[in-house]
Parts: C-alpha cells; sequence; structure tokens
C-alpha cells in the first residue's frame, strides 16, 4: 500500500511491473493512468498543479483506507504529480491488486472519483492566451453519489 | 492566532499563500465575515462561497463548522486532481 505525491516523472511501466511483479495472492492488476490533456484549444503550453502539502497526503492515505475496507485489495499504489507539465505527460496513476477481478476495477474507479474532487489539487491550464483554473464539473460531485 | 492559507485562485485574488490572522471568530462563517471587511481583494474572494471549499487542520468541513481548537484553516476552490 503506497501513496506518493511527487513533483517528478514517474515510470509507468516500471511502476505496473513492480506492483504486478511476483504476486500470488491476487490474480487481478487494474491499473489507471491520467494524462495531460489538450482539447479545449490545441495551444495548451503547459499545465501547473497545485496542492496543498500534508493534508494531500492525508487526504489520500484516507480514500486508501475507504477502498481497502471496502474492497478485497492486497495492494494499491496511487501516484500523483504536481508542479508543471505539458500536454501528454503522465500527471498520476492508480493501482489495484485483488483476487477478484471486479473488486480490482470498483476499488480503481472510486479511488479515481475521490482523488478527483476530495484530494487537494488544483489543475491550472496556460495557453498563449492567458492561463485559466480548471473549473470542477457537476459530474465529478455526482460521481461519487455511485459509492 | 491562526493560520490561514489560501489555493489556487483563490491565493492569487487575495495575494498571498499564508498568514496569521488575530481572530476571535466562533466559526469559519465569521471568520469569512471579518476577513471580507479587511479590504476588497477579500470581499472578492470571499463574494461567493459556493465556489469556495474549507479545511479546518488539513481536513474538509462545512463553513459553519466552530474554530475553536483549530490552529490551520485553508481556503480553495473545490479541487481538480485526477
Amino acid at each position: 500500500m503506497a501513496v506518493r505525491v511527487q513533483q517528478e516523472p514517474f515510470a509507468l511501466g516500471a511502476e505496473v511491473e513492480a506492483f504486478a511483479a511476483g504476486r500470488q495472492d491476487a490474480g487481478a492488476v487494474v491499473t489507471f493512468t491520467g494524462i495531460v490533456r489538450d482539447l479545449v484549444s490545441g495551444d495548451l503550453s503547459r499545465m501547473v498543479i497545485e496542492h496543498y502539502p500534508g493534508m494531500t497526503e492525508a487526504a489520500l492515505d484516507k480514500i486508501e483506507a475507504q477502498a481497502r475496507a471496502r474492497w478485497d485489495l492486497k495492494d494499491c499504489l496511487i501516484i500523483h504529480r504536481y508542479g508543471e507539465m505539458a500536454a501528454g505527460d503522465m500527471i498520476m496513476m492508480v493501482a489495484t491488486a485483488s483476487p477478484h477481478r471486479a473488486d480490482a476495477f470498483d476499488a480503481a474507479e472510486f479511488l479515481m472519483d475521490y482523488l478527483k474532487s476530495r484530494a487537494p489539487f488544483w489543475k491550472k491550464e496556460i495557453t498563449a492566451q492567458g492561463e485559466t483554473w480548471v473549473e470542477s464539473k457537476a459530474q465529478d460531485e455526482d460521481a461519487l453519489a455511485r459509492w | 492566532m491562526i493560520d490561514v492559507l489560501y489555493f489556487a485562485w483563490v491565493r492569487e485574488r487575495i495575494g498571498l499563500p499564508k498568514e496569521q490572522v488575530e481572530t476571535s471568530a466562533a466559526t469559519v462563517a465569521d471568520l469569512i465575515e471579518e476577513l471580507k471587511a479587511r479590504e476588497e481583494r477579500y470581499a472578492a474572494a470571499f463574494a461567493d462561497l459556493s465556489a469556495l471549499r474549507v479545511a479546518l487542520d488539513q481536513d474538509l468541513a462545512e463553513f459553519d463548522a466552530p474554530l475553536a481548537g483549530v490552529r490551520e484553516v485553508a481556503f480553495f476552490p473545490p479541487m481538480t486532481g485526477g
């Protein structure tokens, strides 16, 4: 079980390999990766992610503990970056390992839904036109209701 | 004394990330009223509470939450991680 909040990039392949390697207690590993996208204007020059040191780690620990209490998880990994990123860069990943595929999928979705609107990260998009803080979406909040 | 932290556009609008505030406010809402009365930049930042979230000692809270015993209050917009 691990939560990492870091500025530096992470190597997705190496992380998943290490997470899944030698595992005999869990037949199912699910991973999700979030990537900086450039959908709005096509001229995103960079994205900056701000966070609340201390609370971020506490919030992610809490979300992870809730997932572990609810599903049969053998392991769980959350990595989330902050600082400057470019389109195509990886922002974050979650991985879950369970004896059951449904648990691994559901727990990964739960982790994503909760960390989107309960972990203190804020995204700012910087384009040639200026800087804009990304607004939260009502659907992100609504997504929590299903859990 | 209480530490008050601001993040994202709240930080930009107020113009600083953190300050110490001498207050006898009983609740978060009372503290907000005190801050709004200070200067226009605070009034602008706190104009629409539906666009804000608050954390007390790094735990999400409501605006009517009491401040007794709280050391750190943080104001920020809804989170956009993931």
